[in-house]
């Protein structure tokens, strides 16, 4: 079992909503609830965070802030739409601003409906999410090794062996960067 | 006891600090958030939930910033270690002390070095807890030597049979005040807080990820057991019974931080700083002079 799933750090972000489901979500953090029992800890950083819990649908506006947040989540990471609006734009679908739900810009994981979702149902999305976690976690050295493979594939494209002879002449000439 | 022999007991303790300090301070860790949990009318987390954090932050993928950040907080753990290796190995008090703020620095270095305003608002932040807490130290460490025959090696202090809060109770009440700095706690987790707080409460961490922050942490743990070895060198005077003493009284004074922790709200940096000088001056200064006349007027302690 990765460690992963018995330390799920949370970001939340509330994008076009009647915040209600934002107010549920902050419900589970209250002694009621108590989601540090299972580890998981509300952040307010994404460099720092595992799941992404959103609530409310995506306008025009809040799309960039979801894609930002998205990629400064280091991988490991899962997606929960939490609520109807962020599952596929619920009461706001018809609105002129509204893109609909999260799923139009991010991969999402896990899907928690309800209008609010009740507390239970978020934990037991986060819970869900953990097996998606514990999923991609394995996948992850792979990944990363073949885009380190990737990456130092390109490096050698990029080295045609002209551009290296006049980087090594230049290299002499006691300027290390210039002639490439 | 031969030469020898102490050698042999401190490379013991350096041995046993290195590799016993993240266990204990994981599990202070552990505790505290149990005991804040129950503070709060909550169940909290499994014991060794900091243990599972820093072991998944370990195997988060590597993001960072740029290369020195990551060098920086290494440094900060490093020099964490020294310090605490210094110490049980019962070095001089002032060479500890200035290494530890070396740690302290290259951690401000560290968070600098991202260029982030969330970072640079943490790093002046702790460079602001710096200024409160060190004058404090520094009398606790002059309190020390005045009251060990005139010596700040750390195994003298221990080996001299003054207990030394019976003369310094002001420098220790001074010390635990800055200890709450020290710990990271409310009122005054101004840069950094191990609970779930967020934004500028964060700011110091808020560029590292991963296993920087994994770095971070375990140089934490080794910081505390560290610190809680300062409060233990208030009660040491060669004898086991103070030793059993000590060690209750430092779990003791850990626990009366995290009640501190609980029952205060964060308050601003221009406290911290106004109230711990205040502490210093007033605890501190006054205990060290009454302190250093009687010693030189011939009576009380040597
Ligand atoms: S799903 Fe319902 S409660 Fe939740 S944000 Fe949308 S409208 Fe509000």
């Amino acid at each position: 079992m990765p460690y992963i799933t018995k330390s799920p750090w949370i970001i939340h972000y509330d994008g076009s909503s009647c915040n209600g489901c934002d107010i549920e979500v902050l419900a589970c953090l209250t002694p009621m609830y108590d989601v540090e029992r299972f580890g998981i800890i509300n952040t307010g950083n994404p460099k720092h965070a595992d799941i992404f819990l959103v609530t409310g649908s995506v306008n025009e506006q809040n799309i960039s802030v979801i894609k930002q947040i998205y990629e400064q989540m280091p991988r490991p990471k899962v997606v929960v739409a939490v609520g109807i609006c962020a599952t596929s734009g619920g009461v706001f679908r018809e609105c002129y601003n509204i893109m609909g739900g999260i799923d139009t810009v991010i991969p999402v994981d896990v899907y928690v409906p309800g209008c609010a979702a009740r507390p239970e149902a978020i934990i037991d999305g986060v819970v869900k999410g953990l097996g998606v976690l514990a999923e991609k976690r394995g996948r992850l050295p792979a990944e990363l090794a073949e885009e380190a493979a990737a990456r130092r594939a390109a490096e050698r494209e990029d080295d045609d062996p002209e551009a290296v002879m006049t980087f090594e002449v230049s290299e002499d000439a006691g300027d290390g960067k210039g002639g490439a | 006891m031969t030469a020898n022999g102490i050698n042999v007991a401190a490379a013991l303790s350096v041995v046993a600090y290195i590799v016993l300090a993240p266990f204990v301070g994981g599990l202070l860790a552990g505790i505290d958030r149990r005991i804040s949990a129950r503070m709060q009318g909550r169940f909290g987390p499994p014991l060794l939930q900091p243990f599972y954090d820093v072991l998944k932050l370990l195997e988060k993928e590597p993001v960072t910033v740029n290369r020195g950040q990551d060098f920086y907080v290494a440094c900060c753990l490093i020099f964490m270690m020294v310090t605490g290796a210094l110490f049980f190995a019962g070095m001089s008090l002032l060479l500890v002390i200035f290494t530890l703020t070396t740690a302290s620095v290259f951690l401000v270095v560290a968070a600098y070095s991202s260029n982030s305003p969330y970072a640079q608002v943490g790093a002046e932040r702790e460079l602001l807890q710096m200024m409160a807490y060190e004058p404090m130290v520094l009398i606790a460490a002059v309190g020390l030597y005045l009251v060990s025959g005139r010596s700040f090696g750390i195994s003298d202090i221990i080996g001299s049979p003054a207990v030394g809060v019976v003369y310094l109770p002001g420098i220790f009440i001074g010390f635990l005040f800055i200890l709450t700095i020290k710990l990271r706690k409310s009122p005054f987790d101004l840069s950094m807080s191990h609970h779930a707080h967020q934004e500028l409460v964060k700011g110091l961490t808020t560029e590292f990820s991963g296993k920087t922050l994994a770095i971070l942490e375990i140089s934490h743990w080794y910081e505390n057991v560290f610190l809680l070895g300062f409060v233990f060198l208030f009660f040491a005077n060669g004898t086991p019974l103070m030793a059993v003493v000590g060690v209750a009284v430092c779990l003791i004074a850990y626990f009366l931080e995290v009640f501190i922790d609980n029952v205060n709200a964060r308050m601003k940096w221009q406290f911290a700083l106004n109230s711990s000088w205040i502490v210093a001056l007033v605890f501190g200064a006054t205990n060290m002079m009454v302190v250093y006349f009687a010693s030189v007027s011939g009576w009380g302690v040597q």
